[in-house]
């Protein structure tokens, strides 16, 4: 079991024949994605990596049964893309891209809640369930299938909290990239549920960064519904005031949003937090084997 | 990306939000010039810097007679001003903005700025303008009216009563009123805001209403398409070495402490800087690589590291996913060469052929160059190194 994808998943690829859309496409097939084609308007017609071409969302849809799109256009086309996506009935929408604009995603990210389309990123690893379905950036072979959800803002914090539960001999069922953008699709608090329901996930990894309040309403969310363990990292309590450390997300003014007031929350909602992203591994083992 | 307040004004003016008359001036006689230009009796001087709290540290004056803009124009330009925004070292102001007089019945704030939780705008406005917002927010915040507006429909009418009512004005100021707030999110939306805040926004004795000071930040993701507003960065506001690293794809913030850090990802160099602290040492940047650590960047991330003389140590940690480590270990080594890297280099790799990349460090055998088996360790040899202790 995982959550939202799986071996079966039927994925296309927006933005299929460009540089990013081949290289992570093609690692993504290698990795046993059923990935069954691709959408670059005027291509349509021909194949790439073996797969067919179409020029619409709406012909991919049609012709393949795809359920979810894999989106790697240039951020002005962003939101275009994910509008076309909900429109032709694609279910989940996972953006990897960077730098899309915020008013466009305040736009799309609205359109796909009205059409009904989960959507996962910007600016995000993507998601993976281990040893079975990779839609996304991440380097596959770290994530050994196995019984802990993750859940993170941060791509590297991903690979960094999955390698260290593989490492203390546990694995992943799924993990998800949800991206540290203002806007953003699939947050914690619309994933835990969905690892809570998961009969194969025993225990969730959450990863959060300063700003913005996410980890907030997740931690009020797990005090309500979560019975499975939780252990979480929030990154940037050594981030100075008023400093953006890279993500448009990680914005500290005056006291919301900081590291100190989320882990305050978790803690106060039972979750195990740890103060160094190099405990992550060891604590999952300790609630694991409890 | 941040503007002055006479950049904003500028804005402002194109879309007839009332702003009072002024001009910006880089020499205390183009002052005096601005001021005789504006005509009146009464002017305001005021330091243009990216900071709020100018007021209270002394940056805006009022003059009541051309001898007293020059006096104050000389005294402003080419102060350090410290606000509770600028940190303890302040700013240099290199230019004032030199406006006429208002005459003030009431004065009030109006915000616009994107709420993540409803993932759309939001215009806040108050009564209790002039003060800083963040403490009316948290001691009062019954205080602040918050009205969110969705994309899809625009500002309305009715967004504006909401806050014209809630603010408890006259029936004569609520028209202009919602005027004004109708302009102000036309503003916001046209030009990629990411936040503008009029504090004060004063009510006139006629019952007009003038944005006394103006503050707007851009989304950096949309300046693609603003170009004259890209135009308006003044790079001198800028720190130079953060400024240096973002030409070569670096994301670099200086800190106080002494464990230089070179990080792949925003949260993995946050992390890695918690993990410093946590382990009883104190992290001297913020440094993201990006996603491409090859030999020039890292070169480039040495060299930058390198100029905060506080640096004892530097704590390499990445974790290599697309990019495999062993190319990243030759991309250290060859790094090592181009810059002269005197201080202990710890270096973690993990992830894609991290075997591969600890046996190319280890051959390489270079006396400077320690590595770690994984991010705890790491942190730990850092830390060690850049208090002289022994590895």
């Amino acid at each position: 079991m995982s959550i939202l994808v799986n071996k079966d998943t039927k994925v296309i690829v927006q933005g299929f024949t460009g540089k990013e859309g081949s290289f992570h496409a093609e690692q993504c097939i290698a990795y046993g994605t059923k990935i069954v084609g691709g959408v670059t308007p005027n291509k349509g017609g021909t194949t790439h990596l073996d797969k067919p071409v179409f020029n619409t969302v709406l012909e991919a849809v049609k012709a393949t049964g795809a359920t979810v799109s894999m989106v790697f256009v240039p951020p002005s086309f962003v939101a275009d893309a994910v509008m076309e996506a909900a429109d032709a009935g694609i279910e989940l929408a996972v953006i990897i891209t960077e730098g899309a604009p915020v008013r466009d995603m305040q736009l799309a990210k609205a359109y796909a809640v009205k059409k009904g389309m989960k959507t996962i990123g910007p600016n995000c690893p993507g998601i993976i369930t281990a040893e079975e379905c990779k839609i996304g950036i991440m380097p596959g072979m770290i994530f050994k299938k196995g019984n802990v959800g993750l859940i993170s803002k941060s791509g590297t914090l991903t690979y960094e909290g999955a390698n260290q539960v593989c490492n203390e001999g546990f694995g992943i069922t799924t993990a998800v990239g949800i991206g540290g953008d203002p806007i953003i699709g699939l947050s914690y608090k619309q994933l835990l549920p969905l690892f809570e329901a998961d009969p194969e996930t025993e225990a969730i990894v959450m990863i959060g960064e300063i700003g913005g309040d996410l980890e907030i309403q997740a931690a009020a969310f797990i005090k309500e519904h979560i019975t499975k363990p939780v252990v979480a990292f929030i990154a940037g309590q050594s981030a100075p005031k008023g400093k953006r450390m890279g993500h448009a997300g990680a914005i500290i003014s005056g006291s919301a949003g900081t590291a100190a007031e989320k882990m305050a929350a978790l803690e106060a909602a039972g979750v195990h937090v740890v103060k160094s992203p190099a405990e992550i591994g060891k604590k999952v083992a300790e609630v694991l084997k409890k | 990306m941040n503007i002055h307040e006479y950049q904003a004004k500028e804005i402002f003016k194109r879309y007839s939000v009332p702003t009072p008359n002024g001009y910006v001036a880089f020499s205390v006689d183009e002052a005096v010039q601005n001021a005789q230009k504006l005509g009146g009796s009464i002017w305001v001087v005021k330091a243009q810097i990216h900071a709020g709290g100018r007021g209270l540290g002394g940056g805006v004056k009022l003059a009541r007679s051309l001898e007293e803009v020059k006096s104050l124009a000389t005294e402003i330009l080419g102060m350090t001003l410290v606000t509770h925004q600028t940190g303890p070292a302040g700013k240099l102001v290199q230019k004032i903005y030199i406006e006429e007089g208002v005459d003030i019945a009431d004065e009030l704030y109006l915000g616009v700025v994107l709420d993540r939780a409803k993932e759309m705008p939001v215009l806040m406005a108050s009564r209790e303008g002039g003060m800083e917002i963040e403490k009316v927010a948290a001691a009062t915040p019954e205080k602040i009216i918050k009205v969110a507006v969705d994309p899809f429909i625009g500002f309305q009418a009715f967004h504006g009563r909401e806050l014209a009512f809630g603010l408890g004005l006259a029936k004569e100021e609520i028209g202009n009123f919602i005027k004004f707030a109708a302009a102000l999110y036309k503003v916001y939306m046209e030009n990629d805001a990411e936040m503008i805040e009029i504090n004060p926004l004063v009510k006139t004795k006629s019952g007009n209403f003038v944005a006394l000071d103006g503050k707007m930040g851009f989304d950096d993701n949309a300046l693609y398409r603003h170009p004259e507003i890209e135009a308006m960065r003044d790079l001198s506001e800028e720190n130079a070495a953060e400024r240096e690293a973002s030409e070569f794809g670096l994301s670099y913030i200086k800190l106080d402490g002494n464990v230089g850090c070179m990080v792949n990802g925003a949260g993995l160099a946050m992390g890695t800087m918690d993990t410093i602290n946590y382990v009883g040492g104190s992290p001297a940047n913020f440094l993201d690589v990006g996603g491409s650590a090859n030999a020039q960047t890292v070169a480039k991330g040495f060299e930058i590291i390198l100029q905060d003389k506080n640096v004892k140590s530097i704590f390499v940690n990445i974790f290599g996913g697309i990019v495999r480590c062993d190319r990243i270990a030759n991309g250290i080594l060859e790094a090592t060469k181009l810059v002269d890297v005197h201080v202990p280099v710890i270096v973690r790799l993990d992830g894609t052929n991290a075997k591969e990349a600890a046996e190319i460090l280890r051959q390489a055998n270079i006396k400077n160059i320690i590595t770690a088996t994984d991010l705890g360790d790491g942190a730990k040899k850092a830390v060690a190194a850049a208090n002289g202790g022994a590895l």
